[in-house]
């Protein structure tokens, strides 16, 4: 799929926004892909972290906004220790989760898991969960 | 040396076999603690975003607590809440700002500096016990045992809370190698079992963590040391459904190290608790006749 750049499809509002809660530099990297190598759901995922850092250098944030990516993130913190640049990839998918979250676009709905999921889920997975894909 | 000893809800609950060995390892290796009065939910996850201090709240009560207590260590045994007090505890000794955000914040708090050490019972053994005393206690030894250590995700990354060496880390191995193990190598040993996915995407975390389970027994594991109760729901608790959507996984017993050490030490096995954990862990320890050892 191409990227397209122009002025109109970059948000500049976003690109800060983001900068603003991550407090990461995503100028900084030079796509070398080893963090979409690194990631142990690239697979599930549809907008690998190295296009993630490609479109938000572009102010894409439509095609952002379509990706998987920052729902399917477990915040292994993988990328993160082995990007080359020092980006914390691991924050600039949770201010893309807490972009959406923010307008309360969650993921999940803590009353619809199931009698029988909460009697044999550990607490440590439904705090974490909830944390990260619920507002 | 007394030490303060932070739980977590999930050791309390699901985890109770943790908790219950590892407290029984401590009294074998006549560490003294304290469980904090007054602790509180660490909140699980570290929060991510610059403009999000109210989780840290949570956390660094929990330190303001071990500081009232009178220690300056605090032990933690799941891998989540040792990433989660020690993130809080590396913020509020670096961040100057930040630190007085969250101390104003918190004015019916004495004010709190990132003075309180942060430990894992596992660089707790190798640093204040030490491989040898810890080998020299041994009463069962797990020889025989082809073991694989399977750390996870958050004792080792970020790299300023790691445990050990980021990216090739020993201290799990040395310790179960301490207790007579086995050890088995594999790479996918740091990589993460999908963690809390398993509410939102759980057939990606089933994914992931049969790559692991795969990626173990391929390496000649026939059993699995872990040291987080998320980890043993992912790994453990979610075989069964693995067996089924994946041929060729085979079946791994999972423990937690704490267990395997509380066997390997002699203790009371009242202490481990296998009940929690699935039927081949039992098995598997009862046919490596390292149940037997310790009631005859
Ligand atoms: S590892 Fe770092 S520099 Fe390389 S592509 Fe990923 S974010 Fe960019
Ligand atoms: S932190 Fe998220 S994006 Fe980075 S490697 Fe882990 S799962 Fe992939
Ligand atoms: S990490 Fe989990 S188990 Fe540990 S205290 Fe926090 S929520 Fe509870
Ligand atoms: S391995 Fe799994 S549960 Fe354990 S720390 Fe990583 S993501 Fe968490």
């Amino acid at each position: 799929m191409p990227i397209k750049i122009s002025k109109e499809t970059a948000d500049e509002q976003f690109r800060q926004k983001v900068k603003e809660i991550s407090g990461e530099d995503f100028q900084k990297c030079y796509q070398c892909g080893t963090c979409s190598g690194s990631c142990p759901m690239a697979d599930q995922i549809t907008v690998l972290p190295r296009r993630v850092m490609a479109l938000l250098q572009l102010g894409r944030k439509d095609a952002l906004e379509e990706a998987n990516t920052h729902w399917v993130c477990a915040s292994c913190h993988m990328c993160m220790v082995r990007c080359p640049r020092g980006i914390d990839i691991t924050r600039v998918m949770e201010s893309l989760r807490q972009l959406k979250l923010r307008k309360n676009e969650d993921i999940i709905n803590p009353s619809e898991i199931s009698k029988e999921d909460t009697e044999k889920l550990p607490q440590v997975a439904m705090v974490s969960g909830f944390r990260k894909l619920t507002s | 040396m007394k030490i303060s000893y932070y739980p977590g809800c999930t050791l309390k609950t699901k985890a109770k076999n943790l908790e219950s060995s590892a407290l029984a390892c401590l009294d074998a290796l006549g560490v003294e603690y304290e469980e904090l009065p007054r602790w509180n939910c660490c909140g699980a996850v570290y929060s991510l975003s610059d403009d999000d201090l109210i989780h840290l709240i949570a956390p660094v009560r929990d330190l303001i607590r071990v500081q009232e207590q009178g220690f300056d260590t605090v032990l933690t045994l799941c891998s989540m809440c040792y990433n989660t007090l020690a993130r809080a505890n590396e913020l509020m000794k670096n961040d100057e700002v930040k630190r007085g955000t969250i101390n104003d914040f918190m004015d019916e708090e004495p004010d709190y500096k990132g003075e309180i050490k942060v430990v894992h019972f596992l660089d707790f053994i190798r640093d204040e016990i030490g491989w040898d005393k810890l080998k020299a206690s041994v009463k069962n030894s797990l020889n025989g045992m082809k073991l694989a250590p399977y750390y996870g995700c958050t004792l080792l990354r970020p790299g300023d809370v790691s445990i050990d060496k980021s990216n090739s880390p020993v201290v799990f191995e040395e310790c179960m190698e301490a207790l007579g193990a086995e050890i088995v190598k594999f790479p996918k040993a740091i990589e993460c079992c999908g963690s809390y996915q398993v509410l939102g995407n759980p057939e990606a975390a089933l994914k992931v963590s049969n790559d692991i389970i795969t990626d173990a027994t391929a390496h000649g594991a026939e059993a699995m040391a872990l040291t987080c109760p998320l980890c043993d729901y992912n790994l453990g608790h979610r075989q069964e459904e693995m067996l089924k959507k994946y041929k060729g996984t085979k079946a791994l017993p999972m423990f937690y190290f704490t267990q395997l050490m509380a066997v390997a030490l002699g203790v009371d096995p009242e202490n481990y608790n296998l009940d929690l954990n699935q039927n081949i862990s039992q098995e598997f320890l009862k046919g490596k006749n390292l149940l037997e050892k310790v009631t005859t």
